[in-house]
């Protein structure tokens, strides 16, 4: 199969959300925030309480999967930066590493340039931490050990109950 | 392919309904999004013509509760069946952990039906799946209606493999919660089979 599954450990987790605070701050920005190529949020930063980031989510993964598509059409191996620009409020996102998406929403308190300067940076360190991640999950799948694994002893039962 | 985030403790997991034009497949997902509980389910989003026909997708998160303390949660897609959105139907199938076929049971849409499926596998093998290894069930649509096909001859051309399968009539809701339970049993324990397999 293609890929493999994404896998997050608190470690990561902790090191991708402080990137991404660090990211919000120094590009002015509104909100920040990082999603699996598959629609899958990985997480989120900034003013999001009266934001669905899971629909976001799932329509910038559509939006890069359909961009995507157009690059192949014309010979190019990816656009690797989408830049919407609204009224108020504008959308910077670009693709990591090949696998993730990194959206920054931002309004007139930065400017695009600001922007660009600042993901460029973290991309890289944000980069390196997928890495290490991917590393992680190989050697661990490799050992046989999965620590506390939700599907060690997972029986009909458990997926019965889920549709109450 | 699923995502397991042990940082907050979440499973999400993504099923790509498929079928052809008009089977009812966004049908399925209004179904389960007006009979799902406000609190485990997202907006469900269309991207849809002004006549209704799915143009890029649908989608609906839907939480369903916890396995073993982790939140389990299924991110419901559908493609776009008209034949000529081949491009966009490709883009979807993208990491995708199981499939539904929607048929539509009406004779003059069997044809409809053969190709669907056999485009469904083509489009799975370009993105590096092979449709017989990836959890996948059948729903056989529109039963009600007076024009349908036998249930043993869809079978067999639709199901020969025997997999788990439905008869379904999605307006009115029957057989659209069997089959979402079908696939999501079907994912969880591909799941499970992949982490005891390493």
């Amino acid at each position: 199969m293609l890929g493999q599954d994404l896998v997050m450990y608190d470690e990561e987790f902790k090191l991708i959300d402080a990137e991404l605070h660090r990211l919000l701050a120094q590009a002015n920005a509104k909100v920040v925030f990082l999603v699996d190529k598959n629609g899958q949020l990985i997480a989120a930063t900034g003013e999001t309480e009266n934001l669905d980031t899971t629909s976001l989510a799932s329509l910038t993964a559509g939006n890069i999967a359909a961009t995507g598509g157009m690059a192949k059409l014309l010979g190019e191996k990816e656009f690797s930066i989408l830049f919407h620009e609204g009224a108020r409020d504008n959308i910077h996102i670009s693709i990591i590493g090949q696998r993730v998406i990194l959206v920054v929403i931002f309004d007139q308190r930065s400017s695009l340039g600001l922007v660009r300067l600042r993901v460029k940076k973290s991309a890289e360190i944000l980069g390196n931490i997928f890495g290490q991640l991917l590393l992680k999950v190989e050697t661990e799948k490799g050992s046989g050990k999965q620590a506390d694994s939700p599907f060690a002893e997972i029986t009909d039962e458990d997926i019965d109950k889920l549709f109450g | 392919m699923s995502f397991i985030n042990y940082s907050s403790r979440e499973i999400n997991c993504k099923i790509v309904f498929y079928g052809p034009g008009l089977c009812g497949k966004t049908t399925n997902l209004q179904w389960i999004y007006k009979k799902t509980n406000p609190d485990s389910k997202g907006k469900m989003i269309s991207l849809a013509t002004e006549t209704e026909r799915t143009l890029f997708f649908d989608f609906l998160p839907l939480a369903l509760g916890e396995i073993r303390g982790f939140k389990t949660r299924f991110h419901l897609y559908t493609v776009p069946g008209q034949v000529f959105y081949d491009a966009s139907r490709k883009l979807i199938l993208k990491g995708v952990d199981g499939v539904v076929f929607v048929a539509d049971s009406q004779i003059e849409r069997m044809e409809a039906n053969i190709e669907s499926v056999e485009n469904l596998r083509l489009n799975m093998t370009e993105q590096g799946y092979n449709l017989d290894k990836v959890p996948y069930v059948i729903q056989y649509n529109k039963r009600d209606l007076p024009n349908v096909v036998p249930l043993e001859e869809m079978r067999k051309a639709l199901n020969p493999r025997g997999l788990p399968d439905f008869e379904a009539c999605a307006m009115d809701g029957t057989g659209v919660f069997d089959t979402l339970k079908a696939i999501a049993k079907l994912v969880i324990m591909e799941l499970k089979k992949n982490q005891d397999g390493g």
